[in-house]
């Protein structure tokens, strides 16, 4: 009873407040939970559980003595306990897929909720609150609940964390492992539909979805680390309900759950653009300099090319050289050089109108040609490669290949001085053409 | 005896009109879920009856009209958005389409509802009855226009259009639905663009979601797209006879549906789902390809074969 008499410490006496309380609770319980939700690829599965508690709130509506709300929110997660058995069951004797599995129990347990709520509709008065949650009729004793759900729930994820993290990933390794798999699946599904009925009368059905998704989705954009997305899918899940709360405090007709959604979508919007590694503008970016790198080193190996032609004799290339060989303008040749100025890997000579390369320059040069055909001589050699069908692939590849692959191949090839078409593979460490 | 002819002597020529509306609002639904099953993507139905839902509030705020047709092409082009959203996510970064599902139609479902509380204020025509149940249990007081010197309910009208439209367009691109629901690859050497299949087929699956949910509701849509369909796989592995498997059961669950709906005096939409449950879990003992009750019956026959082949192998 101490224990208890912490949790009536914490809980606040306005209504706002108590709100505010419970979308945090519920942001952290459920973006606890959401991490393995997002990682095990069921995320539907806490849609699907929470329409499938529809008949057992509805038989508990019915048959429990004074509506209690203990015995409602048992019949409720026995049915959310017998749908996710159903999704299993369908999954692993037929040939239906786990999106099909899902959409049948969602679909069927509530049509069956609704038909049977329509049947007692004196009876059932309080479906619609379960149904589209309410956060404001959340009173002390539900709160405790609540508080007293979410501490079970960190407890039990942090003390089986690690077995819960591997079968996540992969179920097979983590039976070969030891780990009961069986009993370790039945307290997943557990725990989950625990805290979707917890949630329910909170957020609602559709929206208890979004606190099961959307913040571990935003977590898992913005970690590799499993114990960080932990803890950031909760923080997110505490933030949006901070956000959310606040707002339907404040402004008046604002609906809490979906406020709270719409917050967490907000971030995730927020993190989908900016995470520094995962992210779609960090991506486009690498993408960007990937390209002009790409862009750059191919007009260093047009310069080679066009002295390897003349034979290493001339120092200067002229840009009209270049965008010949480049088969572009003088103008766009112009600016590919000035790229490579500023790395320093050319320098103008003379009136602006053709370039040398610098020692840099021909180093890296000479490492992109002797890639390429060292490529196409792997190709052709060892992987039967016709010679004529070679370019392309060491076209892309020559930008790629490391330090160590290079060694290799060179090991493998035993060491090759031309390549299939008899030119001449350069050695960039002699730091002179061969010529 | 009595049971059979009950709706009969109960509603008279009204019970073949629940029926057969029930039918046509199933039967759309029925060939196109069963592409979606195939293309696994089954919940995309999911999230499309959920977050067409900003689109009917936006057009409504609009129009002011709950029939108007805007009200259609806003709920259209809202589950068209959910779908590029959650291509957005699930192409452009390693969170998996099901989360990215989850992510589009949750927050337009929000979306919706909060501009459905902040817009249309307190009285509100789009009640969250209809969104439940929809409005098939009202359809005899409809309503009701001559045609051919019979007093026709005006949903059905509108549903048997929708439904021959829908039959018409699936007979019209059969070959592309087909080629794309089993190997999107060699779809596209053919030149169809898988990217315009995509987007054309959520697009006709928004349109039937919203026909469809006027009638049934938003969540029993979802079970006339998957049902219908997925029992129809549970028996056979060829296309053709699954189409026309899952429009029986778009029918057996018409009528089962208007039975339930009379026997225990409830609501009219979800009995239809409610047999179609059975109908599925009927095709799930008893289907001639996966029906558990064939599975147990051969592992019976099997077990002294298995016993005889490992003592073989022992020795």
């Amino acid at each position: 009873m101490n224990f208890l008499a912490v949790f009536d410490l914490l809980i606040p006496a306005t209504g706002a407040g108590k709100a505010i309380l419970a979308a945090v609770l519920l942001g952290a319980g459920a973006g606890l939970l959401g991490s393995f939700v997002v990682l095990r690829r069921v995320a539907l599965m806490g849609d699907a559980i929470s329409h499938a508690v529809l008949p057992g709130v509805v038989a508990g509506l019915i048959y429990s003595p004074d509506r209690h709300p203990g015995m409602i929110f048992l019949c409720a997660a026995l049915a959310g306990l017998l749908g996710a058995g159903i999704v299993r069951a369908l999954m692993s004797t037929t040939r239906l897929k786990s999106d099909t599995a899902l959409g049948i129990v969602l679909a069927s347990f509530f049509a069956f909720g609704i038909m049977w709520q329509s049947r007692n509709q004196a009876g059932t008065a309080g479906v619609m609150n379960f149904l589209f949650g309410n956060i404001g009729s959340i009173n002390a004793a539900d709160l405790k609940m609540m508080m007293v759900a979410t501490v079970l729930l960190c407890v039990v994820v942090f003390v089986l964390k690690r077995p819960l993290l591997v079968m996540s990933f992969d179920e097979g390794f983590s039976q070969a492992l030891g780990y009961p798999v069986r009993i370790l699946n039945g307290i997943f599904y557990f725990l989950l539909t625990f805290s979707v009925v917890v949630a329910l009368q909170a957020v609602g059905v559709v929206l208890v979805s979004a606190m099961l998704i959307t913040p571990a989705a935003a977590a898992y954009l913005l970690t590799d680390k499993f114990g960080k997305m932990l803890l950031l899918s909760m923080a997110f899940g505490v933030l949006s309900g901070i956000i959310g709360g606040v707002i339907s405090a404040n402004v008046n007709g604002m609906p809490t759950g979906p406020v709270i959604t719409l917050a967490a979508t907000v971030v995730f919007a927020a993190v989908y653009f900016v995470a520094p590694k995962h992210g779609v503008l960090a991506k486009l970016l690498r993408t960007v300099k990937r390209r002009r790198r790409v862009r750059r080193e191919n007009t260093l190996k047009a310069i080679y090319q066009i002295q390897e032609s003349g034979g290493f004799t001339h120092e200067d290339v002229s840009l009209i050289e270049i965008a010949r060989k480049r088969r572009n303008t003088e103008d766009h040749a112009r600016k590919e050089c000035a790229s490579l100025l500023k790395y320093g890997f050319i320098e103008m000579s003379g009136d602006g109108h053709s370039v040398h390369l610098t020692a840099a320059g021909w180093k890296r040069a000479m490492e992109m040609v002797r890639n390429h055909r060292l490529w196409e001589l792997y190709l052709t050699n060892e992987a039967n490669y016709a010679d004529d069908h070679v370019h392309e692939d060491a076209e892309k590849i020559e930008h790629i290949l490391g330090a160590n692959t290079v060694k290799q191949l060179e090991k493998d090839l035993d060491f090759p001085e031309l390549d299939p078409h008899g030119k001449p593979i350069p050695q960039p460490q002699l730091l002179t053409p061969v010529s | 005896m009595n049971y059979l002819t009950i709706p009969w002597e109960n509603l008279g020529f009204g019970a073949f009109w629940l029926m057969l509306m029930a039918f046509l609002v199933a039967l759309p639904c029925s060939q196109m879920g069963s592409f979606l099953i195939l293309r696994r993507m089954s919940l995309t139905g999911d999230a499309i009856s959920h977050s067409v839902f900003p689109g009917v509030v936006i057009a409504f705020v609009f129009t002011g009209d709950l029939a108007s047709p805007w009200l259609i092409i806003g709920a259209g082009l809202a589950g068209l958005a959910s779908t590029v959203f959650i291509e957005l996510i699930h192409k452009k970064t390693r969170v998996k389409q099901d989360a990215a599902t989850g992510i589009s139609f949750t927050a337009l479902f929000a979306l919706g509802v909060v501009l459905m509380e902040t817009m249309l204020g307190k009285n509100v025509d789009l009640d969250l009855d209809c969104v439940l149940h929809g409005r098939l249990g009202l359809l005899l007081e409809e309503q009701h226009r001559e045609i051919f010197g019979l007093m026709v309910p005006q949903p059905i009208l509108i549903m048997a259009g929708v439904a021959l439209l829908t039959i018409f367009l699936m007979m019209l691109f059969y070959r592309v639905l087909l080629l794309s629901a089993f190997d999107q690859g060699l779809a596209a050497s053919y030149g169809y663009k898988p990217a315009v299949i995509h987007y054309c087929t959520m697009f006709a699956v928004s349109f039937i979601v919203v026909a469809a949910f006027q009638a049934v509701g938003a969540i029993l849509v979802i079970a006339l797209l998957i049902l219908p369909g997925a029992a129809a796989y549970l028996c056979t592995h060829r296309l053709k006879i699954m189409l026309l498997l899952a429009s029986i059961h778009a029918l057996l669950s018409a009528v089962g549906g208007l039975y339930l709906h009379v026997w225990f005096n409830t609501d009219m939409a979800s009995a239809v789902v409610v047999s179609g449950g059975v109908l599925l879990i009927l095709a799930w003992l008893l289907g001639p390809v996966d029906g558990l009750m064939w599975k147990w019956l051969k592992d019976e026959e099997e077990t002294p074969d298995k016993d005889a082949s490992h003592s073989a192998c022992s020795e």
